[in-house]
């Protein structure tokens, strides 16, 4: 029986014994097995992502359709041999603040409050930004406001040479005119920035070319419809260099989005959306009024005007039976409201036409080289700020180019800021214009046919974001735009955050220096002066106005 | 812990634990392979909390940017190859929470804390994150790699070594 046993289980005692001697040959490779058998995933892995990329591939088609010449240039920078310019500056209130911050100056007390904000929260930029903003060789050799207060804080940042804070070491201080013909007769002035309200520009932009100096105006450049001539005629005649202060003129997403409506992408354009949304006070033109300004300190009847604009101003206005506009205050009646929110008052505005429509016109005139519209209509009202306004808050403006067919509108509203996008349709894809760009194609394109049925386009999709700072030209991800939108990636271009102002200030600089032209010039202002003048007629008369081309005249209908 | 005293399933959803987290680092490394250009710039220069001017510093130097950008990339994909293979499978569970912690450090789930890329869920404290930290901690606690993975050949080499 004990044999037996034995015999019935042979091998029993076997295992051990081999594991004194030597491994069996199954148990090594269930050991190989152990240690290899995650290894799958990895082909599982690989095999997605190979699956994820194959799915991806409209990625490439959208890059090779949008492919460019070339980067946008930056300007060339500064060079130390370039002529210093010596400037004179007009006008120091919020724009002309703006302005000379551009150029690289700023009153103690504003740099102090930007090295506070950066003590204070580290991740705060800005005064670095305004301290490494590149030296454009310039000197403010005068100023003029009309308005004591501003007038010695333009001194004040004039001197302000090395960007410091209170207590610092101050250079030669501008000299401070009381009227801008006596700082226009200054020979010391070579160029002339000029941040006044819009009844002021043109006066003073023709002035100054007169006297032989270089202009950088402030948008809209006029604020009467004859003096747009006279300006364009002078600043042609003089040949000095003009600039009109659309910063927009820099953004650099404009100039793919020109390339992109050459290259055809979009096919035949019908309809171009723009707009406003703003919903502040300050927004509504409702600026703070400072408690220093009395009769004493601000020069009324300077802030009138030119006699001879007023003029025009008031003819136009009785000959169009548009005397409800007009005022309702007498214009040598002092006061505060109309002095700082002046933009209120067509007396001395040129209301959201001039404003706003004017930025969003300049950016497609860029884009899509639109030129004057062969008509306007215009309707809207003053339907939140009922404080006296004339002007209107809410406006929306239709500009039809009939040679091109295609209609741009134009839509605001200062009581909400609800974000629309600027929107250019073709008939083969929709581009958003903003500090991004967003081509989405159109599900009934003739272009993308073939694309779109063998699924490498997905219509209605963005098919393609061009995202500024960035030299491929690949569909980004979500994340990036994100980014790039809320202003992240803007420090990438060169290292240093996007000023436009000073971009365009630096352009208008370069120009003077190598006798070019500048962007916004003054044939690109004429075209802009006369489509805001055509809004604003056909909403002051509530009537369609249109563009005679050959006699050069705005026509009623 | 001794592994011999794993029942099956322990093993089996151990071993489950640790392939998922590495799959996960892994496709997050070669996505940012794939992408062009992509940088860790946002997400860091978009920190909050205490550590926010540390990492926005790292963003703003590009020499330090390039550098985290490189670490982060082929951090991620090693540590996704380690933790799936089984290989040296501790050191890349290190790895792992350390990486972790910089991500929870620089977003982390505060009270009052909002991000340019809103997450998918809603946090307070806790995130995924932090999940992913403690279970990384109980995938060392419960070595498995040395059963399952590539970390048994080294095992089995190591005792070789010490008995000769």
């Amino acid at each position: 029986m004990e044999d037996n046993t034995k015999d019935i289980n042979p091998n029993s005692s076997k295992p051990e014994d081999k594991d004194n001697k030597k491994k069996p040959v199954s148990e090594g490779r269930r050991d190989a097995i152990k240690a290899l058998a995650t290894v799958p995933v990895l082909g599982a892995m690989a095999y997605g992502v190979y699956k994820k990329r194959k799915s991806e591939v409209r990625y490439n088609a959208s890059s090779e359709m949008f492919r460019f010449k070339s980067d946008v240039a930056p300007l060339p920078a500064v060079s130390a041999d370039d002529k210093i310019i010596r400037l004179g500056l007009i006008g120091f209130g919020i724009r002309g603040k703006q302005l000379m911050q551009g150029l690289g100056f700023a009153t103690p007390e504003f740099v102090e409050d930007l090295i506070q904000q950066s003590k204070k929260d580290s991740s705060n930029n800005a005064y670095k930004d305004f301290v490494e903003q590149e030296d454009l060789r310039v000197e403010i050799v005068a100023v003029c406001d009309i308005f004591d207060t501003y007038a010695t804080e333009a001194v004040a940042a004039g001197s302000n040479i090395h960007r410091e804070g209170k207590n610092g070491k101050l250079g030669t201080p501008p000299k401070k005119y009381r009227t801008y013909q006596e700082l226009l007769a200054d020979p010391d002035v070579d160029a002339v920035v000029i941040a006044t309200p819009d009844h002021w520009h043109g006066t003073m932009a023709m002035a100054a070319a007169n006297a032989g100096k270089h202009v950088y105006v402030e948008k809209p450049m006029t604020w009467t419809v004859p003096e747009t001539y006279l300006l364009r005629e002078t600043i042609k005649r003089t040949g000095i260099v003009f600039q009109l202060g659309h910063q927009n003129r820099q953004i650099e997403a404009y100039e793919r989005a020109r390339q992109i409506i050459e290259k055809n992408l979009l096919g035949k354009i019908t309809l171009v959306e723009t707009g406003t949304n703003r919903n502040d006070p300050n927004g509504a033109w409702v600026y703070p009024i400072h408690p220093d300004a009395n009769p004493k300190t601000v020069d009324w009847k300077q802030f009138e005007g030119d006699p001879e604009r007023i003029k025009e101003y008031l003819d136009y206005m009785t000959s169009a039976n548009l005397a409800g506009y007009v005022g309702p205050e007498a214009r040598d009646k002092f006061s505060l409201e109309r002095f700082f929110r002046w933009r209120c008052w067509w007396d001395y505005s040129t209301g959201l036409s001039g404003d706003l429509l004017t930025h969003e016109y300049d950016a497609m005139n860029q884009i899509l080289k639109l030129g004057i519209p062969s008509s306007a209509s215009s309707s809207g009202g003053i339907y939140f700020f009922k404080d006296g306004r004339t002007v209107p808050d809410v406006l929306q403006t239709v500009f039809e180019y009939t040679d091109r067919g295609l209609t741009m509108l134009y839509s605001a509203t200062l009581a909400n800021q609800f974000n629309r996008s600027r929107k250019i349709m073709g008939h083969d894809a929709t581009m958003e214009v903003g500090s991004t760009l967003t081509v989405t194609v159109d599900p009934q394109s003739d272009q993308y046919r073939e694309k779109i049925d063998k699924g490498i386009i997905k219509p209605g999709e963005p098919f393609y974001t061009y995202v500024p700072g960035r030299s491929v030209d690949a569909v980004t991800t979500a994340t990036e735009k994100y980014f790039a939108e809320r202003g992240l990636l803007y420090s990438f271009i060169g290292g240093k955050r996007y000023n436009t102002t000073f971009l365009h200030l630096k352009e208008w600089l370069q120009c003077i220096r190598t006798g070019a032209t500048p962007s916004c010039n003054i044939d690109r202002g004429f075209e802009e002066a006369i489509t805001a003048h055509m809004g604003t007629r056909a909403y002051l008369e509530g009537r369609r106005m249109y563009w005679d081309k050959e006699k050069e005249e705005i026509t009623r209908g | 812990m001794d592994t011999s005293q794993y029942t099956k399933t322990q093993l089996v959803l151990l071993v489950i634990l640790r392939v998922l987290i590495g799959w996960y680092f892994l496709y997050e490394g070669l996505s940012k392979v794939f992408a062009p250009n992509w940088s860790a710039y946002g997400y860091l220069m978009d920190s909050k909390g205490i550590f926010a001017s540390l990492f926005t510093a790292i963003a703003e130097n590009p020499t330090l940017l390039s550098i985290a950008n490189f670490a982060n990339i082929y951090g991620l994909i090693l540590i996704g190859l380690s933790l799936i293979l089984g290989l040296f499978a501790n050191v890349g569970q290190i790895g792992a929470i350390f990486f972790l912690a910089l991500y929870y450090l620089s977003h982390p789930p505060l009270i009052n804390a909002t991000y340019i890329l809103p997450a998918e869920g809603s946090y307070l404290w806790v995130d995924k994150n932090l999940i992913m930290m403690s279970a990384l901690l109980v995938l060392m606690v419960f070595p498995n790699s040395v059963c399952i993975g590539l970390d048994r050949f080294l095992k089995k080499n190591s005792t070789k070594a010490q008995r000769s």
